[in-house]
């Protein structure tokens, strides 16, 4: 039985593992700034969420020890990864970081053009 | 059979982190190093939590919150100082919006 706890467990973290190893293959792969920031930002996010809980289960089951601090670290990582992206999209965008030629759509250009003329 | 797999989540994220150096070195604009960097700090907390396991200690989640903290600060500082010019602002100027 605890044999088979500890193979799931290391099951969830090679998995996180593997969610890293897929956004840096996506920040090698793709053509431009946003999309790198897409898959930087979310996959990434999602694989070391998957490690920590699989540490965090770990330390339960088998160490007697609920550590707050595991959890703390999901939760700030799970609320501040998505702020990080944005606020870098915001700053290339607004920096004049080009786009990819394939995109085919600006929503924000037409919001900047909006409050510009007002 | 765990150990092994503990050992092969450190090298893939050991992988990972050189995938996200070649960004950070190559990239062609400044955001695209910062995205590489937020994502080496990220992978870094990972590694740090699979060696919590591998050595069966508490003494390194602290280690965990302090570079999770250090990531996010250092993406935000970055990303305002490449729109702006500045990292801190005083008053409330008409720039600010």
């Amino acid at each position: 039985m605890k044999a088979l706890g500890e193979l799931s467990i290391g099951l969830l973290i090679l998995v996180g593992a593997l969610f890293c190893l897929l956004s840096a293959f996506g920040l090698i792969r793709l053509p431009d700034v946003y999309l790198r920031s897409h898959a930087a930002t979310k996959s990434a996010t999602l694989g070391v969420l998957f490690v920590l809980f699989g540490v965090f289960l770990y330390f339960m089951f088998y160490l007697e020890h609920v550590s707050a601090k595991i959890l703390l670290g999901i939760v700030f990582v799970f609320v501040t990864s998505p702020i990080a992206g944005h606020l870098n999209g915001r700053a290339a965008y607004r920096t004049g970081v080009p786009m990819w030629e394939k995109s085919v759509r600006d929503d924000y250009k037409d919001a900047v053009e909006v409050r510009e003329r007002n | 059979m765990f150990e092994q797999l503990l050992n092969a989540a450190l090298v893939i994220l050991s992988l990972a982190m050189l995938g996200c150096l070649y960004r950070l070195l190559k990239g062609p604009s400044m955001p695209d190093r910062i995205a590489a960097l937020d994502a080496i700090g990220i992978n870094l907390l990972a590694v740090v939590a699979v060696l919590c396991v591998q050595y069966r200690t508490q003494t390194y989640m602290d280690t965990i919150l302090v570079i999770g903290i250090l990531t996010f600060i250092g993406t935000t500082a970055f990303a305002r100082y490449m729109e702006r010019g500045k990292v801190i602002e005083h008053g409330n100027d008409e720039s600010a919006r």
